[in-house]
C-alpha cells in the first residue's frame, strides 16, 4: 500500500477528486493548509501597514491505495492539478505498513 | 443665575457671545436689524410660551436610540473586526461595558456636571444641583433652537447620555489589544468625570433662544431707561454660557466635545501605553473586515441620529443635517478610496470604510451649518488628509494608535471644526450663523466675518487639544501608577480574550 500526499491549489480540488474517482480511488482525506515553496506570497496593506504574507493557502490530499494504483494516482493528480504556473504543488509517495477498516476490522488492501 | 430658567442646549450658534465680544456682536446687530435701537424704547418684556412638539419628541427619541446603535453594535463591531481574533471579545466587552457604566454615571451625576449651573465655575463645569436628576420630572423642559419650542428634559438627558457613552468608547481603539480591563474602567470613570462633562458644559451650556431673547429685551429696556445696573445684569446673563460657547465657536453635533476630545485622549493613551508587543514585526492584520464593514455601515446609519438629532427639532435644519451626513460621508469615502488606489495600488474595503468614518467625523460640527456642496468639499479634503496621515505619517512615526482613533477622529475632528468656520458662510452655501439677540424672539442670520469665525474655531480646537491632552495624560499616569494600565507581555501574546475575560470569540 502506498500513501500519496499531495499539496495542490485549492481551486483544483474538485477537479482532482473527480479524476481520481474515475480511476477507482474510493476515499481521500483533505486538509486546508498553508505553506511556502517556489511560489512567493503576497503583500497585504491595511491603512498603510504592510504585511508580507509568505504562506499561501493550499489543499493537502492524503490518499492510501493498493500498490498497483499508486502510479496512476500520482499521474492523475499531476495532470489534473497542473496549471503551468509556479505554486501548482508537490506530490509525495510513502509506504504504508498496515491499514484497518474500523467498522469491519478488515485489514490492508481489503480495508481501502 | 440660579433662579433663572436657564437650561442647556447645543452649540448651534455663536451669536450669543454678546458681552464677551461686544464689537463683533454690535456689527451683527447693525447689519441684521438696524431698527433695533429705535424699537427698544417701545419694547415690552419678552414673554413666551413653551410648546412641546410631538414630532420633535418622536424624532429625538429615534435619534437617541440611533446613537446607541452607533455604539453597540456599530462601533463595537467596527473596532472588533480590526483587531486580531484573540482580542475580539476584549474590544467588544470594553465598548459595551463603557456604554453601560457611563449610562449610570450620566444619570447619577454626569448630566448635572454637564448641564446644570456651575456657580463660580460655570464657565468650565456644571454643578451638582441635578445629581440623581434632582428637580427633573416629566414636566421639566429644555430649550431647542427655536423660540417658544421646548423639549422634555428626559428626552434631552437620554439623547445627551448617548454622546457621553460613545466618546470614551471611541478612545479604546487607540490602545486596543494591550490594556487591562479593570484599569480601563477606572480610567473611563475618571475621564468622563474630569474631561468629558466639563467639555460638554463648556461647549453646549447656554440659555436657549427664549432666555437670550428675554435677557436681551431686558437689557434694551434697561438701557433705554438709563438703568445701568439692570442692563449690566442682563448682559452678564447673556454671557453666562460655557467657555467655548462664549468664544463664539460653532459645533453642531460634537466635533470638539466628542471627536477631537476622544482623538486626543486616544493619541495620548497610545503614547503612554506604548506599542503592542510585536509591532512592526508580527502581522496585526484585521481578523474580520466583514465585521468592520457591518460596524461602519451601522455607524453611518446611527450617525443620522447623532448629527440630525443634534438639531433637537424636526425641521428644515434636520433635513440639511441629514443630507450633509450623506454628502460629506460619501465624498470622504470616495476620496480615501481613490487616494489609496492611486498611491498604494489597490482600492481597499478598509480604506473605503475608513474614509466613510472620516467623513462622518468631519461633517459632525458642520452638519447644520454647511451647505451640501460645502459638505462634499469638506469630505473630500478630510478623506485625503486622513488617508495621508494614517497611511504614511503614522507609520513613519511608528505610533501604535491601533485602530487610528487620532488619525481618523482627531484629525477629521480638527478639519471639521475649522472647516465649519469657513463653510457656514452663506456665500459658500452655508446656513449662516444663528443670531437670537438682534431681534429678540426671532432667529436672524448674523453677518459672516471670516477672521472672527475662523479664529473662534481655531481657539476652540486648540483649547480642546490642550484640555483633553493634558487632562488625559494626568489621568493615564494616575491609573498607571495605582493599578498599571498594561497587561503582562505573556497575556498580550496569548490574547486578552482568554486571559482577561475567560472566553473565546470563535469556538469553531
Amino acid at each position: 500500500m502506498k500513501l500519496i500526499i499531495a499539496a495542490i491549489k485549492p481551486f483544483k480540488l474538485e477537479e482532482v477528486r473527480q479524476a481520481l474517482t474515475e480511476i477507482g480511488v474510493r476515499g481521500m482525506m483533505v486538509t486546508e493548509i498553508k505553506g511556502f515553496g517556489g511560489q512567493s506570497g503576497h503583500t497585504e496593506i491595511y491603512r498603510g501597514a504592510e504585511y508580507a504574507v509568505n504562506f499561501v493557502p493550499k489543499v493537502r490530499l492524503e490518499i492510501v491505495v493498493a500498490d498497483g494504483l499508486a502510479d496512476a494516482v500520482v499521474d492523475t493528480i499531476a495532470k489534473t492539478a497542473k496549471t503551468d504556473k509556479i505554486g501548482d504543488g508537490k506530490i509525495f509517495v510513502l509506504d504504508v505498513q498496515h491499514a484497518m477498516r474500523v467498522r469491519t476490522g478488515e485489514t490492508d488492501d481489503d480495508a481501502l | 443665575m440660579n433662579n433663572l430658567m436657564k437650561r442647556s442646549g447645543l452649540a448651534a450658534l455663536g451669536a450669543s457671545a454678546f458681552a464677551a465680544l461686544p464689537v463683533w456682536a454690535q456689527e451683527a446687530t447693525t447689519e441684521a436689524a438696524p431698527a433695533v435701537t429705535d424699537a427698544a424704547a417701545a419694547l415690552a418684556p419678552y414673554v413666551y410660551e413653551r410648546v412641546v412638539d410631538k414630532g420633535d419628541v418622536a424624532w429625538m427619541s429615534i435619534s437617541t436610540v440611533l446613537v446607541l446603535l452607533m455604539i453597540v453594535p456599530g462601533l463595537a463591531l467596527f473596532y472588533g473586526g480590526l483587531v486580531r481574533t484573540k482580542n475580539m471579545l476584549s474590544v467588544l466587552t470594553q465598548v459595551f461595558a463603557i456604554t453601560a457604566i457611563v449610562c449610570l454615571i450620566w444619570v447619577t451625576y454626569g448630566y448635572s456636571l454637564a448641564f446644570s449651573y456651575g456657580g463660580s465655575m460655570d464657565s468650565y463645569v456644571g454643578g451638582l444641583s441635578k445629581m440623581f436628576l434632582a428637580g427633573v420630572d416629566a414636566t421639566t423642559l429644555v430649550p431647542t433652537f427655536t423660540n417658544g419650542i421646548w423639549l422634555p428634559e428626559y428626552t434631552f438627558i437620554a439623547f445627551q447620555m448617548t454622546f457621553a457613552c460613545i466618546t470614551p468608547a471611541l478612545i479604546v481603539g487607540a490602545f486596543a489589544e494591550r490594556i487591562k480591563f479593570g484599569s480601563l474602567m477606572v480610567f473611563i470613570v475618571l475621564w468622563v468625570t474630569f474631561i468629558y462633562f466639563p467639555m460638554a458644559h463648556m461647549v453646549w451650556w447656554w440659555g436657549g433662544p427664549d432666555f437670550l431673547a428675554e435677557q436681551q429685551t431686558a437689557r434694551l429696556i434697561a438701557e433705554a431707561a438709563g438703568d445701568t445696573a439692570a442692563a449690566e445684569a442682563a448682559a452678564a446673563n447673556l454671557a453666562a454660557n460655557g467657555l467655548i460657547w462664549n468664544m463664539g465657536a460653532l459645533d453642531f453635533a460634537g466635533g470638539t466635545v466628542v471627536h477631537i476630545n476622544a482623538g486626543i485622549a486616544g493619541l495620548v493613551g497610545c503614547l503612554v501605553l506604548g506599542r503592542r508587543v510585536g509591532y512592526g514585526k508580527d502581522s496585526m492584520a484585521p481578523h474580520s473586515l466583514t465585521m468592520t464593514m457591518i460596524g461602519a455601515a451601522l455607524l453611518w446609519v446611527g450617525w443620522f441620529g447623532f448629527n440630525a438629532g443634534s438639531n433637537f427639532e424636526s425641521n428644515s435644519i434636520t433635513s440639511l443635517a441629514i443630507l450633509n451626513t450623506f454628502a460629506a460621508t460619501a465624498a470622504a469615502g470616495v476620496a480615501w478610496m481613490f487616494a489609496e488606489w492611486l498611491l498604494k495600488g489597490k482600492p481597499s474595503l478598509l480604506g473605503l470604510l475608513s474614509g466613510v468614518v472620516t467623513g462622518l467625523v468631519a461633517v459632525t460640527p458642520a452638519a447644520g451649518f454647511a451647505g451640501p456642496m460645502g459638505s462634499i468639499v469638506l469630505g473630500l479634503f478630510a478623506g485625503v488628509v486622513c488617508f495621508l496621515f494614517v497611511a504614511y505619517a503614522k507609520n513613519a512615526l511608528k505610533m501604535d494608535d491601533s485602530l487610528d482613533v487620532f488619525g481618523i477622529h482627531g484629525m477629521a475632528g480638527i478639519i471639521g471644526a475649522l472647516g465649519t468656520g469657513i463653510l457656514v458662510n452663506p456665500a459658500l452655501g452655508g446656513a449662516g450663523i444663528p443670531d437670537y439677540t438682534s431681534v429678540p424672539g426671532t432667529l436672524q442670520v448674523a453677518a459672516y466675518d471670516f477672521a472672527f469665525m475662523f479664529t473662534a474655531q481655531a481657539k476652540a480646537v486648540i483649547f480642546t487639544i490642550l484640555f483633553s491632552g493634558i487632562g488625559s495624560f494626568i489621568l493615564y499616569k494616575l491609573v498607571d501608577l495605582v493599578m498599571g494600565l498594561r497587561v503582562k507581555e505573556e497575556i498580550e501574546r496569548e490574547g486578552l480574550d482568554v486571559a482577561e475575560h475567560g472566553e473565546r470569540a470563535y469556538n469553531m
